[in-house]
């Protein structure tokens, strides 16, 4: 018998439009107790949206959404008490410090001056932030601003956390480390929902995911799933030539071909073949690698996921 | 549109201590704003046309005009703060957005906003009541009812400032409320002057203005004369904050919650 998961967020036929323009279109998922749950897509697919409404910050136009099996946006007030929230884009107060930031927002949520200054001190920590209590704002990085709001959205020491697009802009060595410390916080149990346009992101860290394209789910299920279900394992990339690479082999039957960009992919279960003939024509440039998510978004959409 | 009446909590507070923490690092500025100008209104108005006008109303010119300008500094300093400081917080600094993923909802945060509006109006109205009392324009120590007068003002000033602000596309937007609604106001609601030395006509609509019959309640408290129709005045006042209130919070809604 399967154990019971205990489900933290259900969506059934969630419908949201602004106009004559359709958001979220009909969507349908569950979110389970401690896992990393990914919304996967371009930009305008509807992610955020959906956040919003998950949130209560925004009425759906029908569909059933609970959130701790409680009915939403009814419970929201409720509902929010024990979720913590990242911005897309950071919102810290420009007013205060950053320690004071913290204070501030934990009053938001009624927790009481000296439970908050216990709490205040660990997610300082936590954010690798110790030495910068009475810094300004203004005065941190873009990396060190991300890191805060994330801490700031563990001031209520949440059940579930919602991050909408938590490394958006920042560099490579930032991002690994908000990717750590949101693995951290799976460890710890804590249950996570986070938009990201970043196939690597998406790769590694959630436990599931769904992509969605124009307000609909186009596909859903573990990183790994999704690839081997929809894609053949390994790639050819062809940065540049790929008209010449085409016409060089006799026949293009065994492999599947895409073109997004300038960009030709060649897929197959194997691909060593492929490689040998590519070595031998001049002026190619290619790639070849395991096949990812970034494919199967290709392959369902015929094109690109972003940048 | 959700048009639910708004309910007001605890966490409302929680805004209005959030505004006064920001206020009290600001605290040098914001007291030379509170005290310099009305002084300066007090002494170069109160003495220079004191000298031609001695009295109007049947009180010393300063007195007539201090209460006034202790009415006119109310509804300047809600107005103020209730357009340009909670578009601030509501549109650039996103403030409002943070808020808003927790418990904390458009009721509350509109709530503590007009508190904190008022508690500002009674910040400067109490700077010139103690101005004007040093330079004796003030009859005795009955003007200390005049306080929670001056919070009710806030209270009733901030309610329309915070409807133009829910609607409001940038700062530019509020020249039309300070050049149509709050100037005219300033000017002809009995500050400088009496009404009564008004066209009839332009009395009648002059007596639907807030600033009017706030200038009604305070002027008899601070020079000592007995106060007429407060019931009226009062209502008046009340009656633009909570219609003004409930405004702010179904327009607010409407365009944060989406």
């Amino acid at each position: 018998m399967p154990e019971k998961i205990n489900k933290i967020v259900r969506i059934d036929g969630l419908k949201k439009s602004y106009k004559t323009n359709t958001v979220v279109d009909g969507i349908s998922f569950d979110v389970s107790q401690g896992k990393c749950f990914g919304l996967l897509g371009p930009n305008g697919a509807g992610k955020t949206t959906t956040l919003r409404l998950i949130l209560g910050l925004s009425p759906a136009d029908s569909g059933a959404l609970s959130v701790f099996d409680l009915a939403m946006p009814a419970n929201a007030r409720l509902v929010r008490q024990r979720i913590g929230v990242v911005p897309q884009s950071d919102n810290l107060d420009p007013d205060f410090t950053v320690a004071e930031n913290l204070y501030i927002y934990g009053s938001y949520f009624q927790i009481s001056r000296s439970a908050l200054a216990k709490r205040i001190k660990e997610l300082l920590e936590f954010a690798g932030l110790q030495d910068r209590a009475e810094t300004k704002i203004g005065a941190l990085s873009g990396g060190m601003q991300r890191r805060l709001t994330i801490a700031r959205a563990l001031v209520n020491d949440p059940e579930l956390i919602v991050l909408d697009e938590p490394t958006t802009g920042l560099d490579p060595q930032a991002r690994h480390m908000i990717w750590g410390r949101l693995r951290k916080l799976m460890q710890q149990g804590k249950t996570l929902l986070l938009t990201t346009h970043y196939m690597e992101e998406a790769e590694r860290l959630c436990d599931e995911l769904i992509v969605m394209e124009q307000g609909k789910i186009i596909a859903q299920g573990s990183p790994t799933q999704l690839i081997h279900k929809n894609v053949e394992s390994e790639v050819v990339e062809v940065r540049s030539g790929g008209e010449q690479a085409i016409k060089f082999l006799d026949d293009t039957n065994g492999y599947r071909v895409e073109k997004a960009g300038d960009t030709h992919y060649f897929y197959s279960n194997n691909a060593s073949e492929l490689v040998i003939k590519f070595e031998k024509i001049k002026d190619i440039v290619f790639l070849h690698r395991p096949a990812n998510l970034e494919d199967v978004f290709l392959k369902l959409t015929g094109r690109e996921l972003v940048d | 549109m959700d048009l639910r009446l708004p309910r007001v909590r605890k966490s409302a507070f929680t805004i209005w201590r959030r505004n006064a923490l920001v206020w009290r690092r600001l605290i040098g500025p914001s007291l030379v704003i509170n005290f310099g100008e009305p002084f300066l209104y007090l002494l170069g108005l109160g003495f220079g046309l004191g000298a031609f006008i001695e009295t109007m109303d049947d009180m010393p010119y300063l007195t007539f005009l201090a209460s006034g300008i202790i009415a006119a500094s109310a509804m300047n300093t809600a107005s103020f703060e209730g357009m340009y400081s909670v578009y601030t917080r509501m549109i650039p600094q996103r403030t409002y957005e943070s808020m808003m993923a927790t418990p904390i909802e458009v009721d509350d945060i509109l709530a503590g906003e007009m508190m904190w509006c008022a508690t500002k109006s009674l910040i400067s109205g109490t700077a010139i009541l103690a101005v004007a009392a040093l330079l004796g324009a003030v009859s005795g120590w009955q003007a200390l009812w005049v306080i929670p007068v001056i919070f009710l003002m806030g209270l009733c000033f901030a309610g329309p400032a915070m409807v133009m602000t829910s609607f409001a596309t940038g700062y530019d937007f509020f020249n039309y409320y300070m050049t149509l609604v709050v100037t005219p106001m300033f000017i002809l609601s009995g500050v400088f002057f009496p009404v009564t030395s008004l066209p009839v006509t332009a009395q009648f609509f002059i007596q639907l203005l807030p600033l009017t019959h706030a200038v009604d309640l305070v002027r008899p408290i601070v020079s000592g004369q007995a106060v007429t129709n407060p019931g009226l005045h009062i209502a008046v006042l009340l009656a633009y904050a909570m219609v003004g209130y409930y405004l702010a919070v179904i327009l607010v809604r409407r365009r944060l919650v989406v």
